[in-house]
């Protein structure tokens, strides 16, 4: 039984490891795409299997109910973005944009970064999950830059310093982590193990843990991409190629939330130690209400949905924030519906603007005159974030708010107001760009919808009905996390 | 444990301290990456003193790429670069030195004061060795900063770096110190001298940021 799933887990962390030498040695973009879609796709089976076989725990590596569920996410939705991906390549080499060996390039670190997420989600050691974040978090900055424009750059730099700045600030609160267990746990691995720290933190140093905490919270927060600590996100986000905004929206956020999420039981499990959700709540609120009112300005369409991004995480950190069941649940639920929307409206958004040759606003309009599919998807995506009735984010998103006013009436209220703004802003733009005459240039272009479908049928479909095996296990993993 | 064993770290972690200080108000590029190899030797020898005195001989691993990688390689590599690339003009500071040494200082006593009531039930020796660590951090952020210029910055980031390898030896038998180091390493090496510099220069003939700073997405 132990065996199948160790080999599950060692294909989801070794099938990327092991494509991603031989993309990067792989002429020709078509068969490069080709295997990149494959290890993806085998990595999302192998991630399947260890819902039923669970891989024995040992000092570096896990699967429990929390983090099966960020894997299956995180592989699926790396899964179907390089299905868009390949679809989406090929336009940018025809115009010239990318160069064969930039591609080759590209499709091995995506690869390396499927394979750094997938290893943070199921490490078992706080230690080695630094470094596996630090791997995702440098191959995505490299993917940023791709491109290699003026604003590439300059995105692809602020993402560094203030990613690595963030990444240093975690190591710090790693080690305070560390000397807080070893007193009682003793010396090595198993003080910083996962289930150790979580069943002996009642007895470590509270002090130490308060400290421990600001430092991950501001160092894996600048990785969530909560205010005020976002700055990198919507260039990032903006600049560089679709499929990877596509992946740090829909996975690299959900990566470090859920370290966050880690410590936060941890926090949680100490009763003199400072309470977690206040700051997250805090920092939440703040990255909803923020974010909402800077969708007005916003003149860059990729740019605009990574303030959507914004806000959808502080609504999430909001949640985990609240704590409890059903707040948890609903936390858990969104951060789902989140990611797997939001990569769609990228897929959406990544033909738009290829359709257009541009990602200015004010140079789109009658999308759905021009490439109906493409602009349906977009109103369909985007009503989907927005939470509209029938969908999933919908669901959550009265959840969040439900439970919040039955809990503290008083915090719900600025975040209704964030959401109704956003809604608002959103809403507008979306008029603007796909209904109305259409306006600027037009190009044809060759879109593969699925990925774009299977997603938001998915979240159409949980919107109306959700699985009863996926809910008790969502409350369960919600009950787990306190 | 001898009081040898504990003034010798202290003085090396002190001294780490002392060359950031020295970092923060150098204005010429070569003179600020000669202080900075001065302050990974400065690392090398503390984190080997700590190998010595927590008898843990992996340390020396750190200790070595210390010494070997951040001591010699970067600094050399550096060096080179600049003088391929002709910018080996003044570093521009953003305020003035007298300002920016007097943050300094209150960020030192700030993470002192923080530090040691927090970690009063550690040992003495990891206590001290983590008040410093944090104003080594907080110094290296100051310089990253106070500092436009691209390599100015990355080695504001290499000192705060340091100052990060400088705790995690400190804490005493702390698992993974060696592969930390050296994902800190790869991280410096691949992105820094590999990929940046090089397509920044390419592209602008400089390394200068604040030329990056001209375009802001919705300012197009």
């Amino acid at each position: 039984m132990n065996g199948l799933g160790a080999y599950a887990l060692g294909g989801v962390l070794l099938i990327p490891v092991v494509f991603a030498a031989i993309l990067a040695m792989s002429p020709g973009y078509r068969l490069s795409a080709r295997l990149n879609v494959v290890a993806s796709g085998a990595g999302f089976l192998c991630a399947l299997v260890l819902i039923g076989q669970r891989p024995a725990v040992n000092d570096f590596l896990f699967v429990d109910d929390l983090n099966i569920v960020f894997l299956i996410l995180n592989t699926f939705i790396g899964f179907t973005t390089s299905v868009f991906s390949a679809s989406y390549i090929r336009h940018e080499l025809e115009t010239g944009r990318l160069t064969p060996l930039y591609l080759r390039f590209y499709h091995a670190m995506y690869q390396v970064m499927l394979a750094g997420m997938s290893l943070a989600l199921a490490a078992q050691n706080v230690g080695l999950m630094w470094v596996a974040v630090e791997l995702a978090t440098l191959t995505t900055v490299v993917m940023v830059g791709i491109y290699r424009t003026h604003e590439a750059l300059e995105a692809a730099w602020k993402y560094f310093i203030l990613g690595s700045v963030g990444i240093a600030l975690a190591l710090f609160g790693t080690i305070l982590v560390y000397l807080a267990a070893q007193p009682v746990v003793g010396e090595g691995l198993n003080a910083m193990s996962w289930l150790q720290l979580v069943a002996h933190a009642s007895r470590f140093d509270p002090a130490l843990l308060n400290l421990a905490f600001i430092f991950l919270l501001l160092g894996y927060g600048t990785k969530v991409g909560l205010a005020p600590l976002h700055a990198w996100l919507p260039d990032a986000h903006a600049e560089g190629p679709t499929p990877i905004s596509a992946v740090l929206s829909g996975l690299l956020l959900n990566v470090a939330l859920y370290a966050v999420l880690r410590f936060k039981v941890v926090m949680a499990a100490n009763p003199g130690a400072l309470a977690p959700g206040p700051l997250l709540i805090t920092m939440g609120l703040v990255s909803v209400v923020f974010a909402a009112f800077m969708l007005y300005r916003r003149r860059d369409i990729k740019r605009m949905f990574a303030y959507s991004s914004i806000e959808h995480m502080g609504i999430i950190a909001f949640a985990f924030g609240m704590g409890g069941p059903l707040a948890n649940f609903a936390g858990l639920l969104h951060m789902t519906m989140h990611s797997l929307t939001k990569s769609a409206i990228f897929f959406a958004v990544g033909h738009v603007a290829q359709a257009k040759g541009t990602q200015k606003l004010s140079d789109m309009g009658g999308l759905t005159v021009t490439h109906p599919a493409l602009g349906w998807g977009l109103v369909v995506g985007v009503v989907a974030i927005l939470g509209v009735p029938p969908t999933g984010v919908f669901m959550s998103e009265f959840l969040v708010v439900s439970s919040t006013f039955a809990r503290q009436p008083l915090l719900a209220i600025p975040l209704v107001v964030g959401l109704l703004v956003a809604f608002g802003a959103l809403i507008l733009r979306m008029q603007q760009v796909v209904f109305g005459a259409p306006k600027g240039e037009s190009h044809p272009v060759q879109a593969s919808y699925v990925p774009m479908i299977v997603h938001l049928g998915i979240v159409l479909t949980a919107g109306i009905f959700l699985p009863p095996a996926v809910v008790a296990w969502f409350q369960n993993v919600a009950r787990s996390l306190g | 444990m001898s009081s040898l064993d504990f003034d010798v770290a202290h003085l090396l972690s002190g001294l780490m301290v002392l060359v950031c200080f020295v970092m923060l108000y150098q204005d010429r590029l070569y003179s600020l990456l000669n202080t900075f190899a001065l302050h990974a030797v400065v690392l090398a020898l503390a984190v080997a003193w700590q190998a010595y005195i927590q008898a843990a001989p992996h340390l020396y691993v750190t200790a070595a790429i210390a010494l070997i990688f951040k001591g010699m390689v970067i600094p050399v590599a550096l060096h080179r670069l600049i003088r391929r690339m002709d910018i080996h003009r003044e570093v521009e500071t953003v305020g003035g030195v007298g300002p920016t040494m007097l943050l300094g200082l209150t960020l030192v006593a700030l993470s002192i004061s923080v530090m040691l009531p927090v970690t009063a039930a550690a040992g003495t020796l990891a206590r001290e060795d983590l008040a410093f660590a944090l104003s080594v951090v907080l110094l290296g952020l100051l310089i990253m900063i106070t500092r436009r210029n691209a390599v100015s910055q990355v080695v504001g980031f290499m000192s705060l770096e340091n100052g990060l390898v400088l705790a995690a030896t400190g804490a005493k038998g702390m698992p993974l110190v060696v592969e930390i180091s050296v994902a800190f390493s790869i991280l410096i090496a691949f992105i820094v001298i590999g990929i940046f510099l090089f397509r920044i220069r390419e592209r602008f003939d400089t390394v200068d940021v604040t030329a990056l700073d001209t375009v802001r997405g919705d300012r197009r």
